[in-house]
């Protein structure tokens, strides 16, 4: 068990060595001179000069990393050329607006499309089933901003029922904290349930071919417990695994979330910062999503020895 | 059931007919393709179809309401009798043509993206999968790639790069290219064990014509299937970077340009949203639906494949 702690933990380091580079990389592979990329158009020279100079490019691309690099293991991501903060402020301020609509969308969306899966594998081939597989087709295919527009359209504008767009925080009050985050959170999840409810009606229906199944109703077991007991706890692992690969969707989402309800989070600060050529806060986030990434799915990958005792490492 | 199992396994060579005619009758499949085809009909013919220069601006006719027919005023102060089927924009330019010429770069961009994702993915999957020395180093590249969220990384190499049709195809295709990897790596392994890659092995065949002749070839379908979904999600990413206002130019026509551009006046005027919404929307169902009918008749074994996704 040890073991595999360490083995997992360790190889974890290669992953993040790489984004590293690959986000080290984007600035310096672009054609021409980088300080000049970032000093943007109304630059004079001696903003340039200056910023050679931090970024240390007179070095070989070696040194330049090795700077970079150390810079990032002790919390340093640099210093935004638009904000004039260092890029750790400016994710820390954003985080909060992000970090709800990403937890209220994940809660949603287990809450949603764990059922519905459920119920589709128990009536495999019935009506739910059918709608259910439709439904995920047109919730792959819909894009983000449609259907936040469209959200907008009936339940805001024509039904006056929540507030358009906008953040509130939470010491603001609960009710304008939390019907501002309903839309977003309702538009962002369609695409996530449509991807957890296939795998658990996947993996539900597997479950429930299984002779353990047959033995908890031959012994009388209400349905209900047949499902939740015996058929959903042992296709848990399948449904914790997708849900931990679709962060990854769940973050492209949330940057076009945050656009379409004007929330000030870490998406819409991507967005800003590159169309302002704010470099070093551009790196600063994608470093930050992709760690947070590969740590989530560390802890989806440790989360099997809880939920299937049978795994023993 | 039995008979449409063997169709799959057996040799596509001599049981082609039977494949083909199964892909055709799959319905999802079939309304896919005629969708498609429609898009590709109104791609092709759009300067034919009622349509004006998508990038003329007409002070005249600002924010023209769907339906209304009336004058339109060309670059040399010509006017023609123009019906406004999809209104006008808040600079002047007529969203129907806007929205017909944007089918050409969506239909571009994602048939590019899958035949850039599905060599370049192809090419190190087949390294990875066939030349072991190669395998771990690749993958572990791969690993880092798959962490980075996909449209950042897409939107970051674009802002790099500068915007044109070729920075977003290729910054679109980067971040798709692990997947593909990983699909081709884990066909390749399997299909190397098979008796006839031994024989070639054992008749001294290069290793570069094994890995095309022998291997590829019977990698093809669930290539093709893959390159169906990735099609779809650069068509989804490309009109996403142009909403964000960090893809092509906003004078170029695309769908996610014209909507950034109506997002402004959303409240008035939602219709300059919603065109070309529904069409982006049309358009990605139609790809996956023809994705998802190849999947089912092609490559009944994807799921398992990759990871149930």
């Amino acid at each position: 068990m040890l073991q595999f702690l360490i083995r997992r933990l360790l190889a974890v380091i290669p992953v993040l060595f790489v984004v590293a580079v690959v986000v080290f990389l984007i600035l310096r592979l672009t054609p021409g001179d980088p300080a000049a990329v970032i000093a943007g158009n109304s630059a004079t020279l001696e903003d340039i000069a200056n910023i050679r100079k931090q970024l240390g490019l007179e070095e070989p691309l070696l040194v330049q990393f090795g700077i970079w690099f150390k810079g990032i293991l002790t919390g340093d991501l640099g210093h935004s050329f638009y904000y004039r903060l260092p890029v750790t402020e400016l994710i820390g301020q954003r985080l909060e607006p992000t970090f709800m609509l990403a937890t209220c969308t994940i809660v949603l969306a287990v809450l949603v499309a764990v059922p519905l899966g459920v119920l589709a594998a128990w009536k495999h081939g019935g009506w739910l089933d059918r709608g259910l597989m439709g439904f995920s087709v047109l919730g792959f295919s819909i894009p983000v901003f449609v259907l936040g527009y469209i959200l907008i359209y009936i339940v805001s504008l024509k039904l006056n029922l929540l507030p358009v767009q906008g953040y509130k925080r939470i010491s603001e009050g609960f009710w304008p904290f939390i019907s501002h985050l309903i839309l977003p959170s309702v538009t962002l999840a369609v695409i996530y349930v449509a991807l957890i409810a296939r795998v658990t009606r996947a993996a539900v229906s597997e479950a429930l071919t299984e002779d353990y199944i047959r033995t908890a109703r031959a012994k009388g077991l209400p349905e209900v417990r047949v499902l939740i007991r015996h058929a959903l706890a042992n296709a848990a692992v399948p449904i914790v695994t997708v849900i931990g690969i679709g962060i990854a969707l769940l973050i492209g989402g949330v940057v076009v979330t945050e656009t379409v309800y004007a929330i000030p989070g870490l998406g819409q600060l991507t967005v800003d910062a590159v169309l302002a050529r704010d470099f070093p806060v551009v790196q600063g986030v994608i470093l930050f999503f992709s760690v947070a990434y590969v740590l989530i799915n560390l802890l989806v990958d440790l989360s099997y020895i809880v939920l299937d005792p049978r795994i023993r490492y | 059931m039995s008979s449409e199992l063997i169709a799959v396994e057996a040799p596509p060579v001599s049981h082609r007919p039977t494949v083909l005619s199964k892909v055709a009758r799959n319905w999802s499949v079939r309304l896919g393709t005629v969708v498609l085809a429609l898009l590709v009909l109104i791609a092709v013919a759009a300067p034919w179809m009622g349509t004006v220069d998508p990038a003329v601006m007409d002070g005249a006719i600002m924010n023209v309401q769907p339906g209304v027919s009336g004058e339109f005023t060309l670059l040399d102060g010509h006017a023609i009798k123009h019906t406004f089927w999809m209104g006008a924009d808040s600079f002047g330019r007529d969203i129907w043509s806007r929205v017909l010429y944007g089918t050409r770069i969506s239909l571009v961009v994602g048939l590019f993206v899958a035949v850039v994702a599905l060599s370049l993915g192809g090419v190190s999957g087949l390294c990875a999968g066939y030349l072991r020395w190669l395998d771990g180093v690749l993958m572990r590249i791969m690993d880092g790639l798959m962490a980075i969220p996909g449209i950042l990384l897409a939107i970051a190499l674009v802002s790099a790069w500068g915007a044109s049709l070729t920075t977003v195809v290729v910054a679109i295709a980067i971040p798709e290219i692990p997947r593909v990897t990983r699909l081709v790596r884990s066909l390749v392994l399997s299909i190397r064990e098979e008796p006839y890659v031994e024989a070639a092995v054992a008749l001294g065949t290069p290793t570069w014509k094994i890995m095309l002749r022998h291997i590829l070839p019977n990698a093809i379908a669930p290539l093709i299937v893959q390159g169906t979904f990735v099609c779809a999600a650069a068509i989804l990413v490309e009109s996403i970077l142009s909403f964000l206002g960090v893809g092509l130019p906003s004078e170029i026509p695309t769908w996610g340009n014209i909507m950034a551009e109506g997002r402004v006046q959303f409240n008035q005027y939602p219709h300059n949203v919603f065109f070309p919404g529904i069409f982006l929307a049309l358009t990605v169902l139609a790809v996956n639906m023809l994705g998802d009918g190849l999947r089912d008749t092609l490559d009944p074994k994807f799921n398992k494949r990759t990871g149930g996704n």
